[in-house]
């Protein structure tokens, strides 16, 4: 077996996309002038009018829910706008809609997103390092992968449904923000599994086998090899797993979050709110200043997921160049 | 697939700390079974004094869903109908535009228009769903409104609509892995023997990609049944047995949410529904997700 020296790291991307590649496609149209055919070339610039309609047809059905969504985030924008202000950020919520705050919700935000990566993500990369590296095909194996899978489809509602039952009241951790971390990390869990996976499979067999040449075991080739190199790849995904968690509203609401935090949480076992759940009960109130408040703590939400995005793109990027082979 | 197979020979005798990482990862993978025991055994313990309690008789041919109230009815039918009404306005809007999306960007578009549009579509698949329940509630409701006179303030058609741009980001990735895992010597041969390139993409190259196809539709359902908070706060919650887009109803997963904000003391039957109606869910996504897994896996082992 040859040290396939071959850059796996993102295989489908550099493909060229076949049919698009000149010569081939453009071959039916391209046929110079209808010298010999009349007929045929008719045909032809019908069936080029034809391709441009569906072309068109094609790009619109992108263009359109991309414009809508444009629109939407516009108009949350400029809704938002009389509410936006460093004070917004610090105050604490209250009953009259222009001095209201998201401290709460954020405070909860950060500490839940702490806790639920401390539990989930540990957990999830040697899942997925048992699953890629020591894992001998078979039943259990094969029970495991499938289980996974389905974890990544349960609606997140039902995850709630679980937290509320084992977490807040078989283990009795209460309206918490252990009980919301933990019930938050069950759902990462499989999320963060996947793309770790994902990542270890980029990493070709040749390095492998060129640390178990040089005497190294498989946990030394793993941990010096393997692991550096795929790195990158894997905090990609599990910043973008951790964001996905974190904008998550109903396991949330479903465990109990609060509606009306007027406190920062002193202490894991105290209740909470985050900024999702602030945005849902603000959206839920009548009143039109309510809904500016809800419109303005959607603006941080976005840009704090924009921030996750970017830093996730950054990693990858700054870290992938140290390993250039 | 894995790589140890592979080094069975090649690997040195096994130390103790290389058994006890091994069994230390096992560990963690075993783990996610316990989390789907969990979810189907608290599922369950909620659920079973629950069917013991309302016979299925009841479930099947009662038309009202009132657990809440003096005079309950536990007909299932309106929470149905609700999760299929948004849903179906979901699917209709997301599995036309994705595939022509999907279609576009394997088959039509240049490869750096691919490169920009798939991150883009991937992002969107991550903005979270509260925010998408109040585009649907402040923004896209009162713009209907100002089109289709007799809708409510609550209605299924907004939010089954911006369901529908929610899941057209997975429905387009999905379908679009699907349509470039097919083979290029597949579009060679039909464009060499004269078919058209729309030819090429219908005759040939959806076919061959069907089960990839399929499979994110499949997803998108299951997807658009457990979608919570879009529904929750646009479409109302007035369980109602009715196919009308314009008026409130409830989902079942929004009766959830409805329950589980309010103060119904634990170990009653009203607490007891919403872990009725969870399994009912479970079942449904598992279901769907299990038919959507086997289908991927026709388009990984490249099986046309």
């Amino acid at each position: 077996m040859a040290p396939a020296a071959q850059p796996l790291r993102s295989p489908p991307e550099p493909l060229p996309v076949p049919a698009e590649a000149g010569g081939l496609s453009a071959l039916p149209g391209q046929a110079p002038g209808g010298d010999d055919l009349e007929l045929a070339s008719v045909s032809r610039s019908g069936r080029r009018r034809t391709e441009a309609l569906f072309t068109a047809a094609c790009i619109l059905a992108l263009a359109i829910p991309l414009l809508a969504l444009a629109i939407l985030f516009g108009g949350a924008l400029i809704e938002a706008l009389p509410q936006l202000s460093f004070g917004f950020l610090i105050r604490f919520p209250s009953h009259q809609a222009d001095q209201a705050g998201i401290l709460p919700g954020l405070a909860g935000s950060a500490i839940l997103m702490l806790l639920t990566a401390a539990m989930a993500i540990p957990l999830g990369i040697g899942a997925a390092i048992y699953l890629e590296e020591y894992a001998r095909p078979g039943r259990l194996t094969r029970l495991i992968e499938l289980n996974i899978s389905n974890l990544a489809g349960v609606p997140s509602v039902i995850y709630g449904l679980l937290g509320l039952e084992l977490f807040v009241r078989v283990l009795a951790l209460g309206r918490s923000l252990l009980a919301g971390a933990a019930t938050l990390a069950m759902l990462l869990l499989p999320m963060v599994i996947l793309a770790s996976r994902e990542a270890l499979r980029t990493v070709p067999l040749g390095v492998r086998e060129a640390g178990f040449a040089l005497g190294a075991d498989r946990w030394r080739t793993l941990r010096q090899v393997v692991l550096p190199m795929c790195l990158p790849g894997m905090l990609t995904g599990v910043i973008l797993s951790l964001a996905r968690a974190i904008g998550e509203t109903a396991p949330l609401i479903a465990i109990g979050a609060l509606a009306y935090v007027g406190f920062l949480p002193e202490s894991l076992l105290d209740g909470f709110t985050a900024l999702p759940v602030q945005i849902f009960t603000w959206v839920m109130r009548p009143q039109a200043a309510f809904r500016a408040n809800a419109s303005a703590a959607i603006v941080v939400l976005m840009l704090l997921m924009l921030l996750f995005n970017a830093s996730a793109i950054w990693l990858r990027a700054r870290l992938q160049r140290r390993y250039n082979w | 697939m894995s790589a140890s197979r592979q080094f069975e020979e090649l690997e040195a005798p096994r130390a103790f700390s290389e058994r006890a990482i091994g069994a230390a990862l096992f560990t963690c993978a075993a783990l996610s079974i316990l989390a789907t025991a969990g979810i189907v055994l608290v599922l369950l313990r909620d659920a079973l004094p629950f069917f013991a309690q309302v016979p299925f008789r009841k479930l099947f041919f009662d038309r009202q869903w009132t657990p809440l109230f003096a005079e309950q009815h536990f007909g299932i039918w309106p929470l149905l109908s609700g999760t299929l009404l948004t849903t179906a306005i979901a699917l209709a809007v997301a599995v036309p535009m994705g595939l022509l999306g999907a279609i576009f960007l394997s088959e039509l578009a240049p490869s750096s228009v691919r490169r920009v549009l798939k991150p883009v579509l991937e992002v969107l698949a991550g903005v979270p769903t509260v925010v998408y329940g109040y585009f649907a509630l402040t923004l896209v409701t009162p713009a209907l409104q100002r089109v289709i006179p007799g809708l409510s303030g609550f209605n299924a058609l907004s939010p089954g609509l911006v369901m529908g741009i929610m899941i057209l980001p997975v429905v387009a990735t999905l379908s679009e892995d699907a349509l470039f895992a097919v083979p290029s010597s597949l579009r060679e041969g039909a464009l060499a023997l004269g078919a058209s390139r729309l030819g090429t993409v219908f005759r040939v190259v959806l076919p061959a990609a069907f089960s990839g196809i399929a499979a994110s539709v499949i997803l998108g359902l299951s997807r658009a049944i457990g979608e919570t908070m879009v529904v929750a706060i646009a479409a109302g919650q007035q369980p109602r047995l009715t196919l009308d887009p314009r008026v409130p109803i409830e989902t079942m997963t929004a009766f959830i949410v409805q329950v589980a904000m309010g103060d119904t003391p634990h170990g009653t039957l009203e607490y007891r529904t919403i872990f009725a109606v969870g399994l009912t869910l479970f079942a449904m996504t598992l279901g769907l997700n299990a038919v959507s897994h086997r289908l991927r896996r026709h388009v990984l082992r490249g099986r046309l």
